[in-house]
């Protein structure tokens, strides 16, 4: 034990660069932002994520969020437990209609000002399941969406550079209050 | 009890090279069969509906061949197994659901994926408007200052959804009772005349941490139906993949175990080994999860010397890296106290459940395909399965650390031995209809693929058993008793998948 302790003092960090937010996401999410300013949200967002149907696959990325790699926490991002804590809903997969209410209850129980950020190519239109009886759709055909991240999964940078631009739009938006 | 019918029992060799013949049963050959299941005689690797039959595949442990019995259902009525045989009550009230097929004398006619949701009721079956379900209703608990603690189907971390009903007497669990069927995506009838390219891609999405294995399994059973000579260096890749995937989830595992042990300094060690692994993988395959790299045929990427290097580092980072980690583990006291005698499932329960993976082996299973129904490439690698008696937490956790050990070894004896050549065979159309049967071993134990072809070579029917099927209900089992604060770690330590499961 002490010695993976004395480790991580002597040894150089893994954690690595930031990467640059998103450009586009940016852009998308200038909208969603004009409505509540920084006052309201302070320099941290809390991110609840729900699986409304993935294969798992986007969940273990958004995992590997939290490994010393990509150390989340640093900017002022973490997730928490309950709807009622977050700020932000980080949504996966195609919403199956057995988890279409589920998800629904829970984007209800999200205080606002809140966010939905739709993660992977299921997320959008239900991706290679779409047009199955048991697909409600994407995430927004269920809940409002503000910005979707591709890929599948996408991986742990680009949720990052998504999720930075939440945090750029954050720092600079105009605030409305 | 009367004679047991004459099935056409399949050796692995023969099985993995051509086209699997089901045997049509009557019914009471079938009752005869669900006997014998129950009598523990053979292990069921799987039960399921399609249009007008019900089939089961069984394994016989002694002579290590495999059988799949076929009884024509066109009544929609066919005996239940599980009434006789619990591993098969979920999987006959799966078939319920998705084809109207009613097992006849289950003592359990509850749904099971139909949540009353779907607009249609049957959908494999004869679709029909879906009047909706009654509530759900829990089985009764009987007792003094029992209370009820309902958690989930969205649940506190970044896992997957499913239902957790827990009664509890103060904090000891009396019952838990699972309800899943959240994430059905209705795989088995996107399945249904699909194009084998579009059935693959269908695979590889069925549960994101076995891409690979699920992308084997459907390969497997593609190639066996329709004759296909994968090439040896194909075989060498997947066995690779297969290896490194296998690796990336057990660090990801034992990490997971121990943070919900409250020892959090292993789960970041074991995610950093756990993004090592996921890098080489995207560098030597070009993938992270390696999905759809492989491919009916063979695979879809090759490795090149640079990759090779890339593996070689990264097992010989593990080799390093890992040990000091696992006597860490061994060596804190306040880490074993929460998983030594904790969630503990008898032997004789995953015998009879045939539960895989390192569930069936923490409980004195001594069983796994990649030597008992041997495919290639690992008839021509060494392999010691690890096997543990005590069935708790901990034996799970060290069945893990083991087959950490046997993937790298194993993936440094397919890079000494990688044979230069093709990686991919076409695979051609019968022009006839086949049926083929797929068999590997994930990380969490064994994927079954049963696939049927029509004459084009389009899906007429395929049926994906993911290990949890017989892994979820052992984990009511292991709570038993235990209090509810360690189910947790209890849950991590089965690791079951809800997507592979739901379909
Ligand atoms: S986008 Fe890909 S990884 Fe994510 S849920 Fe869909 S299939 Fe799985």
């Amino acid at each position: 034990m002490r010695r993976f302790l004395l480790e991580g003092l002597i040894r150089p960090p893994l954690t690595e660069a930031a990467p640059e937010p998103d450009a586009a996401a940016v852009e998308a999410l200038g909208q969603a932002f004009a409505q509540a300013g920084r006052e309201t949200l302070g320099r941290s967002l809390a991110i609840r994520q729900v699986d409304a149907g993935s294969c798992n696959g986007c969940e273990l990325e958004i995992q590997a969020l939290s490994n010393p790699y990509y150390d989340l926490e640093r900017f002022g991002l973490h997730f928490v437990a309950s709807p009622r804590h977050a700020d932000v809903l980080l949504v996966t997969g195609p919403v199956t209609r057995n988890m279409a209410e589920a998800l629904r209850r829970t984007y209800d129980a999200t205080p606002g000002p809140k966010w939905v950020i739709a993660v992977g190519d299921c997320a959008k239109g239900g991706g290679c399941f779409a047009g199955s009886y048991a697909i409600a759709g994407g995430v927004a055909a269920v809940v409002p969406v503000d910005l979707h991240i591709p890929g599948c999964p996408p991986d742990p940078v680009a949720l990052l550079k998504g999720l930075l631009a939440l945090v750029e739009r954050m720092r600079t938006g105009t605030g409305t209050g | 009890m009367t004679d047991l019918p004459d099935l056409a029992w399949t050796r692995s060799r023969d099985f993995r090279a051509s086209p699997f013949t089901a045997t049509p049963v009557s019914r009471q050959e079938w009752e005869t069969l669900t006997q014998a299941l129950a009598g523990g005689m053979f292990t069921m690797m799987s039960l399921w509906g399609e249009e007008g039959a019900a089939c089961m595949a069984l394994h016989d442990p002694l002579t290590r061949r495999v059988a799949v019995a076929r009884l024509a259902a066109a009544s929609g009525v066919f005996p239940s197994v599980g009434v006789h045989h619990a591993p098969a009550q979920r999987l006959e009230r799966a078939a319920a659901d998705l084809f109207g097929l009613v097992p006849e004398g289950a003592a359990d006619a509850r749904p099971w994926l139909d949540h009353g949701r779907w607009e249609i009721a049957h959908p494999l079956g004869a679709a029909s408007a879906n009047p909706g379900q009654p509530t759900y209703r829990f089985l009764p608990v009987y007792g003094e200052s029992l209370n009820e603690v309902p958690v989930g189907p969205v649940h506190a971390g970044i896992i997957e959804p499913g239902h957790f009903r827990f009664t509890a007497q103060g904090e000891t669990v009396v019952r838990l009772e699972e309800r899943l069927g959240y994430v059905h995506k209705g795989i088995d009838r996107l399945m249904r005349g699909a194009s084998l390219a579009r059935g693959a891609e269908l695979a590889a999405r069925t549960s994101g941490d076995s891409t690979v294995g699920y992308s084997w399994a459907f390969a497997q059973a593609v190639e066996a139906a329709l004759c296909v000579a994968v090439p040896e260096r194909a075989f060498r890749l997947r066995g690779l993949m297969a290896e490194v995937e296998r690796l990336a989830n057990h660090l990801g595992d034992i990490g997971a175990i121990c943070n919900d042990a409250a020892f959090a300094m292993m789960q970041a060690q074991m995610s950093v080994l756990r993004e090592k692994v996921l890098r080489a993988a995207q560098e030597a395959f070009g993938h992270r999860f390696m999905r759809d790299r492989i491919v009916p045929g063979g695979v879809a990427s090759d490795l090149d010397a640079e990759g090779e290097g890339v593996l070689r580092a990264l097992v010989a980072e593990v080799r390093d890296r890992f040990p000091p980690l696992v006597d860490l583990y061994d060596n804190t006291a306040s880490l074993l106290d929460r998983t030594v005698a904790t969630g503990s499932v008898s032997a004789d329960l995953v015998r009879r459940f045939g539960a895989g993976g390192y569930v069936g082996r923490a409980s004195g299973r001594d069983f796994d395909t990649r030597r008992d129904l041997r495919y290639a490439p690992y008839d021509m690698l060494k392999l010691d399965v690890p096997v543990q008696a005590e069935g708790d937490v901990n034996a799970r956790v060290w069945i893990r650390i083991r087959e950490v050990e046997q993937s790298c070894s194993l993936i440094t004896q397919m890079l000494n031995a990688l044979p230069r050549g093709a990686l991919r065979t076409d695979v051609a159309q019968a022009g006839e209809p086949r049926e083929g049967l797929g068999l590997i071993e994930g990380f969490r134990g064994d994927i079954l693929v049963w696939l049927s072809l029509d004459a084009e070579g389009r899906i007429r029917r395929c049926h994906m058993r993911d290990p949890s099927w017989f892994q979820w209900p052992l984990l009511e089992a292991a709570i038993e008793g235990n209090i509810i604060a360690d189910f947790p770690l209890c849950n991590k330590s089965f690791n079951c998948s809800y997507s592979g499961h739901d379909l």
